[in-house]
C-alpha cells in the first residue's frame, strides 16, 4: 500500500510539473488560478474545517495581500517582502476579528466575518488616493530573482505552484502538530477540550489568524495573474465562494479543498457551453451536493481511492480508515 | 428642522420593511437554527409573483396581493421546509447555509434568465399625494408603509405572545428538546414558521416593491439589511429585529442624506460593530448559555 501511494503520489508530481508546458495560454491561466484558489481554500478548511470557526472575509483578507504586492511593488519592495506584509497584516486583523469570536457564537462570527468583508470592500473602493478606486491598480509586476524573472505565464506558473507547495506542506505540519490536534479537539467538543487543558482563547485566535494570513499570501499571489486587481475581485461573493469551495470539497479533510478549488475553478469552464444558465445549474448542484453529499465531494474521492488500491493493490490489504470529515453541530 | 421630520418618515418607512425581513430571518433561526442566506430573495420572489397576477393575470390589486401571499407561502415556506429543511436540519447549522447561498443564487439568476434581466415597475399601492402636517410634507406612501407594517407586526406579536401557536413557537426556541418531550410536534412547527416567514417575506415584497422596482438582483441589498437588522437588535427577539430593522432604516436615510451617499451602507457597518463588541448578543438580545 505505502509503496503505491508513493507512486501515486509522484506520477501526481511529475503530471503538474509537466502538463503546464502543454497547456496555452488561457488554460494555464486557469490553472495558476486554480493554485490560487487551493491556497485560499486551505487557509479556510484550517479556520473552519479544522477549528469549526466559520469566515465570511476571506475574499477581504485575500485583499490585504493583494493590495500589499500591487501598492508596495512600484516602490521597490521585492514581491516577496510585499506578500509577507500582506500576510502579516490578515494574520494582524485575523487575531482582531478573532477576538469576538472567543466570545460569541456560530451565526455572530458568521455576521462579523460578513461586515468586515463589506467594510473591507468599502474602504479599497473609496480609498482612491491609496488603492485606485473602483478603477483598480494596474501594471503590477511579477517577481523577479536578479537573472532569475518569472515574466511569462508559464514562469509564473511555477512561481506560483512553489508557493503552493509550500503552503500545503506548512498546512500539513500545522496539522500534525500538537496545534492540529487542539484545533480538532475544539471543533469536536469545545468544552471537552477546554477541561483537557487546550487552552481555547489561543488555538481558536490562531486558527483564524493563521488562515486569515493564507488568504493573505493567496491574495498576493493572485495579484501579479492577470497584472490587475480592483474592488470587484474581493466582494462578499467571492468570499461565498470560497466557503461553498471548503464545504464542497469536505471540511477538516485534508483533500477537501484541493478536490474543492479544481471543482469551483473548473466548473464554469465546463458549463461555459451553457452562456446563461451556467450560474443556474451550479446552485442547483449545490443544493442537490447538499442535500446528497452533505460530507462534501471528498466521498466521492474515498470511494475512488479505495476501489483504486482494490483493483492495483488487491482486496487483501484494506485501505487505512478515512478520517470522518466534519459536521458543525448548532450548539 | 423639516426635512428631519421628513426623513424620519422615510426612514421608518424603509426600516420597517426592512423589520418585516428581519423577524421571519430571527423566527426561522430561533425555531431551525437555519441562517437563511435567501431571505432578500425570498422577498424578490414574490414581487415576481405579484407582478404576474397583476399585468399577467389581470387579477384585481386585494386579489393579487392574497394568491402571492399563498403562493409565497407554499413555494417558500412549505416546500423549501419539505425539500431542503427536513433533510439537511439534522447535519447542524453548515449544510443548510450552504444549501440556502444555492438556494439564493438558484432564485436569483432563474428570474434573470427566464424571466427578465431588467427592472419592472410596480404599480404604487397608495397613492404619493404629499401630505402637509403644518410645515411638514409627508409622504402618504410612506406614512401608510409605515402603517401597514405596524399593523403586521402586532398581528404578529399577538399570535405569538396569545395563541397557542406563538406558545409552542417560544417553547422551542428556548429548548428543542424539551419542547419535544412536552409533547409539541417540533417539525411541524418549524414547517409553519417557515410558511409565516415566506408570508411576512411576500407583504414586504409588496410594500417594497413600489420603492425599488422589480428587479432579479435587490434582494441581495434587501437580505443583507435583514441580517444588519437581526445582529443589531438582537438574534433571539422579535422585538431586537424589529428595532434593528427601523434603526438600519433610519441610519441608511439620514446618512445618505446628510453625509455621503458613498459609504451609507457602511454607517449600518459601523453600529454592528460597535454592538458586537459591547453587546454581542444584540441592542435587544439576551445571552443565550454558551456552548
Amino acid at each position: 500500500m505505502g509503496r503505491w501511494r508513493t507512486r501515486a503520489l509522484l506520477a501526481g508530481a511529475v503530471a503538474v510539473l509537466v502538463f503546464p508546458v502543454l497547456l496555452e495560454q488561457y488554460k494555464l491561466y486557469l490553472a495558476s488560478l486554480t493554485l490560487v484558489y487551493l491556497i485560499m481554500a486551505i487557509g479556510l478548511n484550517l479556520t473552519l474545517g479544522y477549528a469549526g470557526q466559520i469566515s465570511l472575509a476571506h475574499a477581504g483578507f485575500m485583499s490585504f495581500g493583494a493590495y500589499a504586492v500591487a501598492i508596495l511593488g512600484p516602490l521597490g519592495v521585492p514581491f516577496e517582502g510585499g506578500l509577507l506584509i500582506g500576510a502579516l497584516f490578515a494574520f494582524f486583523w485575523g487575531i482582531v476579528l478573532g477576538f469576538p469570536a472567543l466570545k460569541v457564537k456560530h451565526h455572530y462570527l458568521a455576521m462579523v466575518t460578513l461586515g468586515f468583508n463589506i467594510i473591507v470592500f468599502l474602504v479599497i473602493r473609496n480609498w482612491e488616493s491609496l488603492t485606485g478606486g473602483s478603477f483598480g491598480i494596474s501594471g503590477i509586476a511579477r517577481p523577479q530573482w536578479g537573472p532569475l524573472r518569472f515574466q511569462s505565464d508559464r514562469e509564473y506558473f511555477y512561481y506560483i505552484l512553489g508557493w503552493t507547495v509550500l503552503v500545503v506542506a506548512s498546512a500539513h505540519w500545522i496539522l500534525h502538530s500538537r496545534w492540529g490536534r487542539a484545533f480538532r479537539a475544539i471543533r469536536e467538543n469545545e468544552m471537552r477540550a477546554e477541561v483537557v487543558g487546550v487552552s481555547l482563547r489561543n488555538y481558536k485566535l490562531m486558527a483564524f489568524a493563521i488562515g486569515s494570513a493564507y488568504a493573505g499570501v493567496g491574495g498576493a499571489l493572485f495579484a501579479p495573474l492577470l497584472t490587475y486587481i480592483d474592488p470587484g475581485a474581493f466582494t462578499l461573493d467571492r468570499s461565498i465562494q470560497f466557503l461553498m469551495m471548503v464545504v464542497m470539497g469536505g471540511l477538516g479533510r485534508f483533500e477537501g479543498p484541493f478536490i474543492g478549488a479544481v471543482v469551483v475553478t473548473l466548473l464554469p469552464e465546463l458549463l461555459r457551453a451553457s452562456e446563461g444558465f451556467y450560474l443556474i445549474i451550479f446552485s442547483l448542484a449545490v443544493i442537490l451536493m447538499m442535500l446528497f453529499m452533505p460530507k462534501g465531494l471528498v466521498g466521492v474521492w474515498d470511494w475512488l481511492v479505495c476501489w483504486i488500491t482494490r483493483r492495483v493493490v488487491g482486496p487483501a490489504d484494506p485501505p487505512a480508515p478515512a478520517e470522518p470529515a466534519a459536521v458543525l453541530e448548532p450548539k | 428642522m423639516t426635512d428631519v421630520f421628513q426623513l424620519l418618515v422615510a426612514g421608518l418607512s424603509i426600516g420597517s420593511i426592512y423589520a418585516m425581513a428581519a423577524i421571519g430571518f430571527v423566527l426561522l433561526w430561533q425555531t431551525s437554527n437555519t441562517i437563511n442566506f435567501a431571505q432578500g430573495e425570498f422577498v424578490v420572489l414574490p414581487a415576481f409573483v405579484m407582478v404576474l397576477f397583476l399585468t399577467v393575470f389581470r387579477f384585481p390589486f386585494a386579489a393579487a396581493f392574497v394568491a402571492t401571499v399563498i403562493v409565497s407561502t407554499l413555494l417558500l415556506g412549505l416546500l423549501v421546509k419539505k425539500a431542503l429543511v427536513d433533510r439537511l436540519i439534522k447535519m447542524g447549522v453548515l449544510p443548510l447555509v450552504i444549501a440556502t447561498i444555492g438556494l439564493s443564487m438558484l432564485i436569483r439568476y432563474s428570474l434573470q434568465q427566464f424571466w427578465t434581466p431588467l427592472a419592472l415597475p410596480f404599480p404604487p399601492i397608495f397613492s404619493r399625494q404629499p401630505i402637509r402636517v403644518g410645515g411638514v410634507i409627508f409622504s402618504f406612501e410612506e406614512v401608510m408603509n409605515v402603517l401597514f407594517a405596524a399593523v403586521v407586526i402586532g398581528g404578529l406579536q399577538l399570535l405569538i405572545r396569545r395563541t397557542k401557536l406563538g406558545w409552542a413557537m417560544q417553547a422551542v426556541a428556548q429548548n428543542r428538546d424539551l419542547a419535544s418531550i412536552l409533547g409539541i410536534n417540533v417539525s411541524r412547527l418549524v414547517g409553519l414558521t417557515f410558511m409565516l416567514n415566506a408570508a411576512l417575506t411576500a407583504v414586504a415584497a409588496i410594500l417594497i416593491a413600489p420603492v425599488y422596482l422589480v428587479k432579479y438582483d435587490i434582494g441581495i441589498g434587501i437580505g443583507l439589511k435583514a441580517f444588519y437588522a437581526a445582529i443589531i437588535g438582537g438574534f433571539n427577539q422579535v422585538r431586537g429585529a424589529l428595532l434593528g430593522g427601523l434603526l438600519v432604516g433610519l441610519v441608511e436615510t439620514y446618512s445618505a442624506a446628510y453625509i455621503s451617499n458613498q459609504f451609507r451602507d457602511a454607517f449600518a457597518l459601523i453600529i454592528i460593530i460597535g454592538v458586537l463588541l459591547l453587546k454581542p448578543e444584540g441592542l435587544l438580545g439576551v445571552k443565550e448559555e454558551w456552548a
